[in-house]
């Protein structure tokens, strides 16, 4: 009895574990190639949002969780696309307009939610997919095996970001523009067309995230769901130091914090809620605090470009 | 001198339009967003000057102006230093707490005044020391403030909520909420009003801190350091010390705010009450140029849009999250003016260079196809 009490345990806790740390990772992801770029996208919050929104509208239209993501990391490159032409194309401050692009998100979605949804609030189905073989493992089978496809794909294309970033030609661009965006300029690339690219490519991570959030983690959108889930994905850019692999390891200690959180509240222990959903916070604000001497940012970050301008 | 006088006039007309352009636009685009969704754009702002202005409406604004101006003067003294301190929620709930918290208690102890003058007095300095580990992050290491400030914001907001389960629980009511203070025991009305006195200090401190900004010496090294800390170590300003110093300011006013909200309109604490003043003021502290008497109007303005418009949301069915889209069209609209703005007084062209080559492209290859023909 208390053997399959310790299995389940850790199964559940596996599951939260992971379901905390890839919407961050997606979203972490993003942000990274962005701040590679050069380009700070404070409103990565409202373009998870949008993309959490959207599909969820489209995973309960299509009935497909794939047509879902999709949708979710469409749309969030369609927000991002607002800051891509006022910061990037005409350089106005990416801090103004990133919180701009935040509260456009969250109160777009909002609102949208209120008027078609908060009547019935349907969930999307969850679903699961038994690797042969592998799902039969007594632990790891239950929790790891048995992810949606999605997080399977999820994980190949932070893969897939990772290579662009640094064996190809797109990514040394990307870090030119994000250190030095004169020489960029100078070797005959484009500053701007690599920033936009960059960009909307993070956008579009952005919602992916937002839409693993609503679909995959919690099976359904609820407005400003992702409560501050944005900013800690920057600060995990910042901390990662623009490497993937450290992303997904920072996203991972995070998404730890979140499942013991929800751990602490399966047991009967009277801990607080909101010191649950404080410790992320703690976690995070303790890792900024020991590893302050290793947080790196582009020199470029959050400064546009002019041609010609000194 | 007359034509002074009149460029003087014109250059004043011209500050005006570019400042109150973007709400027009930002109101015209809402107007047409909500036109999409099926509600009326012109009933809806009707309703909102109907609720924010006429019928004595106004002191209700008015009463909402006094938090919100207090966070705009906070923002303004950190943003004129280029710095951000975006974690007002965290600094006003955790400063807000310890006013609602203690002040029923204290009250049966001391007199109301006392009370009044020392829990304020503590209110500021538990904003301003919410700021200080960014600010310390900031100075030593130079971590990005906006990060920072946003985390500790949501962890004082989360040991707000705990603070009023565990410590100041009013034991004679089952929903979590701290003491409740007796009309007598808040701050009372300017006579002849609804507005409370918290008010007048609102508006005191906006003409000290434009006095302090525009006519003491910190004043202009705080203009030099927001400038360039280049220039600033130039002249020996002492980096360190001026973050810390505007971080602090900054917190502090924020906690002034708490305090006058919680003894003026609302005088007690719930958990998960978060009325997020910072977010809907940023675009008014820049439209008003980080000027502190400049805040006021634009802060009177969203405040009477605010507390008309949650009553106009609730008439016509709509989310009153419609006004967080609002204030993005402002901020977006207002950064589009001022680029416009700048590249007009400068008399640069307003598309940049790049931007141009790409759409010559085009151009050039049609132009070139046709040379070959």
């Amino acid at each position: 009895m208390s053997q399959l009490l310790t299995h389940t345990f850790i199964t559940a806790f596996i599951v939260a574990w992971l379901a905390g740390a890839m919407p961050l990772m997606l979203a972490a992801v993003g942000e990274t190639i962005g701040e590679q770029s050069g380009v700070l996208n404070l409103g990565i919050e409202g373009t998870m949002l949008v993309g959490g929104y959207f599909s969820y509208v489209a995973a309960l239209h299509t009935h497909s969780l794939w047509l879902g993501m999709l949708a979710g990391g469409i749309m969030g490159a369609l927000l991002t696309s607002v800051l891509v032409i006022l910061s990037v194309w005409f350089g106005l401050n990416q801090i103004v307009i990133g919180i701009a692009v935040t509260l456009l998100g969250g109160g777009t979605t909002a609102v949208l939610f209120y008027s078609n949804y908060s009547q019935s609030t349907p969930r999307v189905p969850p679903a699961t997919w038994n690797i042969p073989g592998l799902s039969d493992i007594p632990i790891l089978g239950k929790s790891v095996f048995n992810q949606h496809g999605i997080f399977w794909v999820s994980i190949l294309l932070m893969v897939v970001v990772s290579w662009l970033l640094t064996r190809t030609n797109w990514g040394l661009s990307v870090k030119a523009a994000g250190q030095k965006p004169l020489s960029l300029d100078a070797a005959g690339g484009s500053v701007m067309r690599t920033r936009s690219e960059a960009e909307l490519l993070a956008g579009f991570f952005g919602g992916l995230g937002g839409a693993y959030l609503a679909l995959i983690a919690t099976s359904a959108f609820t407005p400003f769901m992702t409560a501050g889930l944005g900013y800690i994905a920057i600060i995990v850019t910042m901390l990662s130091r623009g490497k993937i692999y450290l992303v997904a390891i920072v996203a991972l200690i995070y998404g730890l914090s979140v499942a013991s959180g929800t751990v602490l509240q399966l047991t009967a222990l009277n801990v607080p809620t909101d010191l649950i959903s404080m410790l992320p916070y703690l976690v995070v604000m303790a890792m900024l605090l020991v590893f302050a001497r290793s947080v790196y940012i582009p020199p470029a970050l959050a400064a546009p470009y002019t041609r010609g301008a000194r | 001198m007359a034509q002074r006088e009149r460029s003087r006039g014109k250059a004043a007309l011209y500050l005006v339009i570019r400042s109150v352009v973007p709400i027009v636009l930002a109101l015209v685009v809402a107007g047409i967003l909500m036109l999409t969704i099926g509600k009326n754009p012109i009933a809806f702002y009707t309703d909102v000057f109907n609720n924010g202005v006429l019928g004595g409406n106004w002191q209700a604004s008015a009463v909402l102006m006094t938090p919100l101006l207090l966070v705009a003067l906070g923002l303004v003294v950190v943003f004129r230093g280029q710095l951000w301190n975006l974690g007002y929620d965290g600094q006003f709930m955790l400063a807000g707490v310890f006013v609602a918290g203690l002040a029923p208690q204290m009250m049966t102890h001391y007199p109301v005044w006392a009370v009044w003058i020392g829990l304020t007095i503590l209110a500021v300095i538990i904003g301003a020391s919410w700021t200080l580990i960014p600010a310390w992050l900031k100075a030593r290491y130079g971590t990005n403030e906006i990060i920072t400030t946003l985390v500790m914001s949501s962890i004082g907001i989360g040991l707000t909520n705990i603070l009023v389960q565990y410590f100041f629980q009013d034991p004679t009511v089952a929903e979590p909420t701290t003491g409740t203070m007796t009309t007598a025991q808040m701050l009372p009305n300017i006579p002849g009003t609804r507005i409370h006195i918290g008010f007048i200090v609102a508006i005191v401190a906006a003409v000290v801190l434009q006095f302090v900004i525009s006519r003491t010496s910190f004043g202009l090294r705080l203009d030099i350091f927001g400038s360039s800390t280049k220039a600033a170590r130039h002249v020996g300003i002492n980096s360190t010390k001026m973050i810390f110093a505007l971080f602090i300011i900054s917190g502090g006013l924020i906690g002034l705010a708490a305090a006058m909200d919680i003894f003026g309109q609302w005088g007690y604490m719930r958990t998960n009450w978060n009325p997020a003043y910072g977010d809907m003021v940023v675009p008014f502290v820049f439209l008003a140029r980080l000027s502190p008497l400049g805040c006021i109007p634009f802060i009177a303005f969203y405040s009477i849009f605010s507390t008309g418009g949650i009553i106009a949301s609730q008439d016509s069915g709509l989310s009153s999250k419609f006004l967080l889209v609002i204030v993005a069209l402002i901020l977006i609209f207002m950064s589009i003016t001022e680029y416009i703005g700048t590249k007009r007084d400068l008399g640069q062209s307003y598309l940049p260079d790049e931007l141009k080559e790409v759409l010559r492209r085009p151009f050039d290859r049609i132009a070139s196809q046709g040379a070959r023909r």
